[in-house]
This record gives structure tokens, C-alpha cells and sequence, in this order.
């Protein structure tokens, strides 16, 4: 049976890939953020997944105002790195897990989360960076990413209950996949940060903390969480946060810490980085 | 912290007219008000994506803004690049970011010129920590400054 071997939380921020991309790791600005990846690129490479689970959202290039799914589930054999106004990311084309994804598709949809299917998409940022921090700058990317996109643009998002509450099923559902894949489940964005009005640049270490802290130890509670807190708290694009939970959901109640590292600033927000792994 | 009950599984957050979020100062939630309001500017704004659309937008701004449906405080807050005005009326950051990625500014760029301080003083505050949390919850506080 496939098996859901660890967790990754990790922030998405378009200037990060744009570093990568650019060489400009190296410079003063970036040095300190890129030391602290490190021990999450070796614990991925030590795992080796076959397939990541992606839980990210879409920053109106694959969908628009025109139709907004809540959650959407990538069932493709490849995704392309969306033009995201300056070109696609050079990074490798997203290769696919069609018959886990669909799984995951009839799954979900009757344990009774009403999925929306995608059989093509191009994915932007919110996708690509993460795997960018944890995987370099590969050739191919070593393992099949699975997209699941999910609404923090248009209010409401999804409650980070109901993120949780998916995360518990999507580990059911790969529970009684058979096949022996060994999967990871990125939660990513956040943390706190505004980019918007004039209360841009909010940064909250402490409830980002708090969160992190919370996660680990105690989801059900941070699942609780609502919406005015997050927009409050941790700024109008923190609210990204509740994606963390579905990676959450899918983890054993009882989690291993592996790793937390966060730094302020990358360009606008507070980035976080976790390794979570079930004991 | 300033913690909200949370509701219990299965119990509806109501929308209303009045929001619980509304007192959060400095702050524009896209929710169903602004983007029914803002749905014509969002939509050029999305057609910017096409590297042809950006052309024909640069080539003649007014005429490609016709095919859009703005309002005319719309069109004025385009064609004057009030990046903070494009919020009041619907706009979505995402979205906006399109326009300033076709003149050329960055992320950074666009969220400090919504703040009114100069790119320099927004990056400095960044790299100084961020804009903190104390002072900057509640319209009250902002209104006490």
C-alpha cells in the first residue's frame, strides 16, 4: 500500500524562485534566508518520495474570477510552469501522478469533499517555488507531484477545519492506494504577511510561532482558527496559512519535529520552512 | 491576542452585511462586495497575462480598456496608476500586480507604493522586521495615532 511517510510546510514566495532562478543566491540579501534550507533538502533527499502531494494556491494565472473552485485536484500527466508575466520559471516540467491523483479523486469526492477535476493547468508560483527550495535546481524533478489548488484569494477561503478535515481524508485515500508509493504532503505559503493597502508589510513572529507550535502539537485546536484572526493577525495574505493544516490532517495525530527554520524578510513576508515526519 | 470564537464543526460562519474582519485597519478583504464591484477591472487586469493583450494595452491604453466595461472611476484609477484607489474599487492585489508587472515594478515596488512611503523606507521597514503587529489591529488604534 502507498504510504504518507512525512509532511513539508513551506512558504511560496515568488522572489525565492526568482533568486534561484537568477543566481542570486549568494548575494548579502539572500545568504541568510538560503542557509537555513539545508537540513530540509537533506531530509528529503533521505526520504526519496515517489510522489508530493502539493496543497498550494494558484495567484490568477490557471484560474480566474471566472470560475473559482475551492479545492481543485491536478490529474494530468505533466504541468507546465505558468507565464507568470515574464515567462515561465526555468524550471523542469511538473510530471504527474494520473492514477494516484484519480484515486485520490474518487476517493475524496465519496468521503464526501466535492472536488473540482482538472485535467490541464499550468502551475505558477505557489507550486513551483516550494519545490525549487526543496529540490534545487534539478534537471527533471526526482519525484510525480500531485497539484491540489485551493482557494486563499477569493473570500472566503476554506476553513482550516475543513483544510484539516480534507488532510485526514486525502491520508485515507492514499492509505488504500495500491501501489507502494512513498508520499510527501507540502503545505505551502504564509506565513504571516500583507501585500496589499496600507497595512502592507505586517510581519507577526508570534503568531506564527504560535501556529507553527500549535501544528504540531495540537492541530485541532489551530484548526479552530477563524478566518478574522488569520486576516487580523497574520495579514490579508497569511490567511494562506489554513493550507498548512490539509498537509497537517495527513500526518499522524502524534508528529516528529523534524525541522523548523523561519526568516524575515524574503521580499514581503515572514517565510516558514517545516519538516514533519510521522512517529 | 485578540481571539474570535471559533466555530464548532459543521456551525456556518454567516456572511453579513456588517463584517467581523471590517475593523481591520489598512486592509481591503476581497470578499463578495469588492469583487462584484471590482469584477469588470479584474478582468482586464487578467487579460494582461497575454503577452499580445499587454501590447495592445500599451499601444493604446484608453481604446483597449474599452473592451472591459470599467467604470469611469475605474478607468481613471488604471489610466493614473492609483494602485491603492484600484482596491477601493474592487480591485484584488493579484490582479493589480499584472498592471505592475507590465510597467516594470516588482511585488515589493507595488505593496510600498500602497503604503504611501518611498520603495527605500518600505524595503528598510522589511529588513528592519516587517511592520509589526502592535499599534496596526484595529481601526481604533489607527485612529488613536
Amino acid at each position: 500500500m502507498a504510504q504518507v511517510v512525512g509532511g513539508v510546510g513551506c512558504s511560496h514566495v515568488p522572489a525565492v524562485g526568482a533568486a534561484i532562478d537568477k543566481g542570486k543566491m549568494g548575494e548579502p540579501y539572500w545568504v541568510p534566508y538560503f542557509a537555513k534550507v539545508g537540513p530540509a533538502r537533506d531530509w528529503i533527499a533521505e526520504v526519496d518520495p515517489d510522489v508530493c502531494i502539493v496543497v498550494y494556491n494558484d495567484h490568477a494565472y490557471a484560474f480566474s474570477l471566472e470560475v473559482i473552485p475551492t479545492f481543485a485536484l491536478g490529474l494530468a500527466a505533466e504541468f507546465h510552469p505558468a507565464d507568470e508575466g515574464y515567462g515561465p520559471r526555468p524550471v523542469p516540467v511538473v510530471e504527474g501522478h494520473p492514477e494516484l491523483a484519480w484515486h485520490l479523486a474518487e476517493s475524496l469526492i465519496l468521503d464526501e469533499f466535492d472536488l473540482t477535476l482538472v485535467n490541464e493547468m499550468d502551475v505558477d508560483h505557489g507550486l513551483t517555488v516550494p519545490l525549487s527550495v526543496l529540490f534545487g535546481q534539478p534537471e527533471a524533478w526526482p519525484c510525480r507531484v500531485i497539484p491540489l489548488c485551493v482557494n486563499v484569494i477569493q473570500y472566503p477561503p476554506p476553513t482550516g477545519h475543513r483544510c484539516f478535515r480534507l488532510g485526514q481524508a486525502i491520508r485515507r485515500a492514499v492509505d488504500s492506494f495500491e501501489g507502494g508509493e512513498r508520499v510527501v504532503v507540502f503545505g505551502t505559503g504564509g506565513l504571516s504577511h500583507q501585500l496589499q493597502a496600507q497595512r502592507a508589510g505586517l510581519i507577526n513572529t508570534d503568531f506564527d510561532q504560535a501556529f507553527l507550535d500549535g501544528l504540531v502539537a495540537d492541530p485541532e485546536a489551530v484548526a479552530r482558527i477563524p478566518h478574522v484572526e488569520y486576516l487580523r493577525e497574520a495579514g490579508s495574505e497569511g490567511i494562506e496559512m489554513v493550507m498548512w493544516l490539509v498537509m497537517r490532517g495527513a500526518l499522524d495525530p502524534k508528529v516528529r519535529e523534524v525541522y523548523r527554520a523561519t526568516h524575515v524578510p524574503t521580499s514581503n513576508t515572514h517565510n516558514g520552512l517545516l519538516v514533519l515526519e510521522n512517529r | 491576542m485578540n481571539r474570535v470564537p471559533a466555530p464548532e464543526p459543521g456551525e456556518r460562519q454567516e456572511p453579513s452585511e456588517a463584517r467581523d474582519y471590517d475593523d481591520i485597519p489598512g486592509t481591503y478583504v476581497f470578499d463578495g462586495r469588492r469583487s462584484r464591484r471590482g469584477y469588470p477591472l479584474n478582468s482586464f487586469l487578467m487579460s494582461l497575462n497575454d503577452a499580445a493583450n499587454r501590447e495592445a494595452f500599451r499601444a493604446d491604453e484608453g481604446a483597449y480598456l474599452d473592451r472591459f466595461g470599467l467604470d469611469p472611476e475605474q478607468r481613471e484609477a488604471v489610466l493614473e496608476r492609483q494602485w491603492l484607489r484600484m482596491l477601493d474599487l474592487g480591485g484584488n492585489l493579484y490582479y493589480t500586480y499584472k498592471l505592475a508587472a507590465c510597467d516594470g515594478l516588482t511585488f515589493q515596488d507595488l505593496a510600498g507604493e500602497q503604503t504611501g512611503m518611498t520603495p527605500e523606507a518600505y524595503a528598510q521597514m522589511m529588513i528592519d522586521g516587517g511592520r509589526p503587529i502592535e499599534g496596526n489591529r484595529s481601526r481604533s488604534e489607527w485612529e488613536a495615532r
